[in-house]
């Protein structure tokens, strides 16, 4: 048994839950006189104990390190500096303007040769994915830092993403890898538990625990938000006991009393729809007191001027109109074209489910003098309202070619948006052209009752990069309003959607 | 103010280059004079509008700093906040889309937290920060102030500098002295960053820059506030879970653009105080221009002070637009120099010369009963079902600018529906007229609306019968029970008649033949009553609110040149350089121009005919048919016979013109060269469609 294990059981005792991970870390620095591997690469989920762990252990064995927050530096500069400073202290540091991989290393091995390292030196990197996007030669070059500052020192990176996404095509060392895997429910349950309020009894916080890692977990791993949501709801729940109308074991009563209010939580709190602080006044007030707080995403009416909301509908018409279909729908005199092949095939499709196609400017304000049923003068302002809506993204503006003299946009909102703009009656009769019938049908379903209702936009985990769509009534909840104009289908509906077309 | 002093300056020189056809310079420097305290004043009574339009607003925010800082300094260590993740407290301003009032409203609550709460504001704007080291650089900068050099050299960038500064700097102490209450501010100010337009960021440097402070936010006592135009689901959509649940984010709404435009409309127009005022033309493009275009404040504010400047520039008459006692002055010196600007102006046709002191009166009083006036109009008008004389007062205003408006079939549809409105409505309305004529500055209105209000009899005026009516109509006996079945079937009768209003199809010829009946039947007191208020205010309407060029001298108060304001606020420069291309006669002034058929004229100059040429093709245009056409034309001006070009020889002279005539055209935007084909070009203005 190496003797670096010795510090095991204290550790375990201090992060609880990570012993396999801990073990592994130990081993692999070692005796703090040897050469520790040159770069170790660790991963897992947010809140999976990473930098957590890699600290605790860094600061419990004393070891001579630097940790460095890569979203902070926002330059090379940053970066090196701050290392250099806090392994060798500030004195003598002398990096030139604009520094490079090189310089930093030549200054390295200088400060390295007046002091060498006694110990192994380690280097932590958090959030280092942000490399990849800095200096080409940053990553390999921090990878074999030992062989190239000829010193004892080893480079741990932190990363939410697999060690796949970083490897450059020009090849590099390849460092060990360490997977920090999520905790599992049992696990949560029991570092959760661990911080009990000091007023009741640890098997009444662990049972509150259960009951809302019941309610939370199918949505929320992260160990950070868990427990920020145990706080803001700890009180409510313990509201019948202070008022002396239950006991606390009646463990069912409790149960009933919390379980619609961690309901309401998942659907406004945690999705930041109202602000903690609004949620705890909220809960301070009688319920009788308040009216529902209105979320963030309640607000979706946005005031436009006049012509602006016809430029933003004759937008949506550009982008969602296949542009054969424009002589048809605003030309009085179109001729005949015959029903029955009158949209392609490929156009069959729903446009909806396309997304928006890019237009020319031209074509906007034709679509938009068509639309508008006064006569309008080309002025100024409604060319600077066209800019307006792309500053505030309600357009957003495609292509780079020629933005001169002939810009494209595409219009970035969806079909609700644009009917709630079209809600004033003036602006009603611009919208019902609209080639895609289909999607209109579509919203007359009740929310439930259609395959694609359950098909929203919902971050899958949540520790995701992208958008995933995922179905809503599998896994989690909508963080989004419904907006059955754009469906995402997920794996189960896809094929019941296709079928019913 | 310096801001002032420097419009004044463009002032200056806008008069003394426009108004060198001033008769003395006497003359010029009262025209001056009069003018530049009159754009004072509008400049005061802006920022006195805008410090009211937001004050909610502000005050809601300047609470919330103050209650996140202070939750900051206070943090106990209890089991709750330990437990809990620390968030930086965010206040959401929806500020509405017209942006370039944000720019007054983000300068005002700048200056009002660096005023009363701590030195440490920061405010950004997106078209600065594109990248997150620029934003780390203007931050910085702006927090530690301009004293502390944050050098090229990048190595500064840094939070932890920051918070090192900020903790060992002496705090300076805010320009106003704080109450001892707030004393503790002193210390431990919070440090606020403003994003003034959110939509506009980059969502990546917009994360990064959060996920910087959230780990400083045990050490700072951090405060964002983010301008948002649209909607505040917009920072969901920008931000991803991760990053948005590091804020604690709390929402501050404006006021709606409407609001704001009725408060201005209000305080600057609708008053006698203010003697500037728009015919209901320029009125009507003013308000056009803010509904239609731009929702702007400060862009109203601006067409206000242009026709100001027109007005002054144009009409020799605005010297007299000024407070009674100076016009009363000026009216005298003009009478002596120059009666004959007096005698050209259409108004004063039928009045002898020397009397202008007497209209000049006349007109003041005109205004002071004309508002009020106008007001009791509409608090009467505004109830009624599909509002006949307009939701808005200012489109009662305009109507009433216009034309006579008791002449208006509107007009008699609304005193119609007067005539059956129920006791409680009507008695609300008319408690409102009476405080409106309470407060008014006229003697004679003031008359009535006092004796009203005191319950003391009047002597026998103008406004006797409204005093009486109002007296009538509040403590007459309806109570009194025999009497009170009469008044219940009344008022049974007038909802039965408000039913139809309601539902959307009503026709007013049944509702007239409903009154028919009724007519019929005896009268109750009630009616009478009603009939008495309604007449008053009819004959109220008919001796107050004439339209103002009824009124002598009128031109003195009243700006009416829409065309003006209309092409310098409304430009349309597509429609100027088509006009100039196809006509050149209206930019040349060359007689052999002049010619309104289709034709192309030879003598024009050759990006005219270029230009009219290039309509006739589609959406690609072939340079070499181009040119040989150009050719025949150019060849038609010099006298040749055009066919003497045949054989493809093109003159090198005119092939020279005709490329320099298609380099301008492309210059200007009309055609571009393409990809597609070598030897052709493509149109830009609606040659594809």
């Amino acid at each position: 048994m190496p003797d670096q294990l010795e510090h095991l059981p204290r550790l375990t005792h201090l992060l609880p839950c990570r012993e396999a991970q801990i073990k592994t870390l130990l081993l692999l620095l070692g005796e703090p006189e040897h050469y520790s591997y040159p770069s170790i690469f660790i991963y897992g989920h947010r809140a999976s104990g990473k930098s957590h762990v890699t600290l605790t252990l860094l600061k419990e064995l004393k070891m001579p390190h630097v940790v460095v927050n890569c979203v902070e530096c926002v330059s090379l500069g940053l970066l090196f500096e701050h290392v250099l400073l806090s392994l060798f202290g500030s004195s003598h540091t002398s990096l030139p303007r604009g520094p490079s991989l090189s310089d930093f290393v030549r200054l390295y091995r200088q400060l390295c040769s007046e002091d060498p390292a006694k110990q192994t030196r380690y280097i932590v990197l958090d959030h280092a994915e942000l490399l990849r996007d800095m200096s080409a030669n940053l990553l390999p070059g921090f990878l074999r830092l030992q062989e190239l500052v000829e010193d004892n020192v080893t480079v741990i990176f932190l990363s939410e993403i697999v060690w796949d996404k970083f490897r450059p095509n020009t090849g590099c060392f390849e460092p060990l890898l360490l997977h920090f895997p999520d905790y599992s429910k049992v696990e949560l349950q029991q570092i959760l538990a661990q911080d009990s309020c000091p007023s009741y009894s640890p098997e009444l916080y662990s049972s509150y625990i259960s009951i809302l890692l019941g309610v939370f977990y199918s949505v929320c791993r992260d160990l950070r938000e868990l427990r920020h949501l145990a706080a803001l709801n700890f009180p409510k729940f313990c509201e019948p006991l202070e008022k002396g109308e239950a006991k606390e074991s009646d463990a069912h009563k409790l149960w009933r009393n919390i379980e619609p209010h961690l309901k309401k939580a998942m659907q406004t709190v945690y999705l930041r729809e109202v602000s903690s602080v609004q949620w705890e006044e909220q809960q301070q007030k009688e319920e009788k007191e308040v009216g529902e707080l209105r979320g963030l995403s309640a607000y979706t009416h946005v005031e436009l001027p006049y012509y602006s909301k016809f430029l933003l509908i004759a937008a949506y018409l550009a982008s969602y109109n296949p542009a054969r279909t424009d002589r048809r729908f605003f030309l009085k005199n179109h001729g005949r074209i015959k029903k029955t092949n009158f949209l392609k095939k490929h156009e069959k499709t729903s446009n909806h489910l396309l997304g928006p196609k890019p237009f020319p400017l031209d074509r906007l304000l034709a679509i938009f003098y068509s639309v508008v049923d006064s006569r309008v003068a080309p002025t100024a302002s409604i060319f600077s309202q066209i800019s307006s809506l792309v500053t505030l993204q309600l357009l957003t503006q495609v292509g780079h070619d020629d933005q001169l003299d002939s810009p494209k946009y595409k219009c970035a909102v969806s079909l609700g948006f644009v009917r709630a703009i079209a809600s004033d009656d003036l602006h009603q009769h611009a919208l019902r052209w609209t080639a895609d019938h289909r999607t209109l049908h579509l919203r007359h379903h009740p929310v439930g009752s259609h395959p694609t209702s359950c098909c929203l936009w919902v971050r899958c985990g949540p520790r995701a990069a992208v958008w995933e769509p995922v179905c809503v009534q599998r896994r989690g909840i909508p963080r989004q309003p419904p907006a059955l104009d754009q469906p995402q289908l997920c794996v189960d509906c896809a094929p019941a959607w296709h079928w019913l077309r | 103010k310096i801001h002032d002093f420097h419009n004044l300056q463009i002032n200056q020189f806008y008069l003394s280059h426009k108004c060198v056809h001033c008769s003395s310079a006497s003359g010029h420097f009262v025209f001056f004079i009069i003018y530049a305290t009159r754009s004072l004043i509008i400049q005061i009574h802006q920022f006195i509008l805008q410090e009211d339009l937001n004050k909610k607003m502000l005050d809601g925010l300047l609470e919330f700093v103050k209650k996140s800082a202070a939750s900051f300094w206070c943090r106990d260590d209890d089991w709750m906040s330990r437990m809990r993740a620390s968030e930086i407290p965010t206040a959401a301003l929806v500020l509405g889309v017209n942006m370039p009032d944000h720019t007054i409203t983000f300068e005002s609550m700048t200056e009002l937290l660096h005023d009363s709460l701590t030195p440490f504001v920061a405010s950004v704007q997106a078209k600065e920060c594109t990248a997150m080291k620029q934003l780390m650089q203007k931050v910085l900068q702006r927090l530690m102030g301009t004293n502390v050099m944050v050098d090229e050299d990048e190595c500064h960038l840094c939070m932890s500098v920051c918070v090192c500064h900020l903790q060992k700097s002496p705090v300076k102490s805010p320009r106003k002295r704080l109450s001892s209450s707030q004393s503790e501010f002193l210390q431990s100010p919070p440090v606020v960053v403003i994003f003034r337009d959110l939509e506009a960021f980059s969502p990546q440097v917009l994360q990064d820059f959060i996920l910087v402070c959230s780990q400083y936010v045990h050490q700072l006592p951090l405060v964002f506030i983010f301008g948002i135009a649209t909607s505040p689901s917009t920072i969901q959509r920008m931000l991803p879970h991760s990053v948005s649940s590091l804020l604690c984010i709390e929402l501050f709404q404006s006021l709606s653009c409407t609001q704001h435009l009725a408060t201005i409309i209000d305080k600057l127009f609708l008053t006698s105080k203010f003697h500037f005022k728009f015919s209901a033309k320029v009125l009507q493009v003013l308000v056009g221009i803010f509904l239609y275009h731009d929702f702007s404040v400060c862009n109203f504010i601006k067409g206000l002070q242009l026709s100001l400047l027109e007005h002054f520039h144009s009409q020799p008459l605005s010297v007299l637009c000024c407070h009674k006692q100076e016009a009363l002055v000026h009216a005298q010196q003009l009478n002596d120099r120059d009666g004959c600007v007096m005698k050209s102006q259409t108004s004063l046709l039928h009045h002898p010369q020397g009397v202008c002191q007497k209209l000049l009166k006349s007109l003041h009083k005109y205004h002071k009963n004309f508002y009020p006036a106008l007001r009791c109009l509409h608090v009467l008008t505004s109830i009624l079902p599909k509002y006949p004389l307009g939701k808005q007062i200012r489109e009662l205003y305009v109507l009433c600018l216009e034309k006579k408006v008791w002449e208006t079939q509107e007009y008699d549809s609304a005193m119609q529906l007067i005539r059956m409105l129920a006791k409680d409505e009507l008695v609300t309305c008319l408690q409102k007229c009476v405080e409106i004529l309470t407060f008014c500055k006229s003697k004679k209105l003031k008359k009535v609306g006092e004796g009203s209000a005191e319950n003391r009899p009047v002597p026998p005026s103008e406004g006797n019968t409204l005093e009486v009516d109002h007296h009538a109509l509040l403590l007459h006996p309806f109570c009194v029970p025999a009497k009170y079945t009469l008044y219940a079937s009344t008022i049974k009768c007038i909802n039965h008649l408000h039913h139809p209003y309601s539902s959307f199809n009503y026709s007013f010829q049944t509702l007239l033949e409903m009154k028919e009946c009724r007519r019929t039947r005896r009268k109750t007191p009630y009616e009478i009553l009603r009939n008495a208020v309604v007449d008053y205010i009819d004959n109220l309407v008919k001796t107050h609110l004439y339209p103002p060029e009824s009124q002598p001298l009128y031109e003195v108060w009243y700006y009416s040149s829409s065309g003006t304001v209309r092409r310098h606020l409304n430009a349309t420069p597509r429609t100027s350089i088509q006009t100039a291309l196809s006509h050149p006669y209206c930019y040349l002034q060359n007689e052999a121009l002049k010619n309104d058929s289709g034709i192309i004229s030879s003598a024009a100059p050759d990006i005219c005919i270029i230009y009219k040429l290039h309509l006739e093709c589609g959406r690609l245009i072939n340079l070499y048919d181009w040119l040989e056409a150009y050719a025949t034309v150019a060849t038609a001006a010099e006298g040749k016979d055009p066919s003497a070009i045949e054989g493809g020889k093109v003159d090198e002279l005119k092939h020279a013109r005709f490329i320099r005539a298609v380099s301008e055209l492309e210059f200007l935007g009309f055609v571009k060269s393409t990809k597609q084909k070598t030897d052709h070009v493509a149109r830009l203005t609606w040659g594809g469609c």
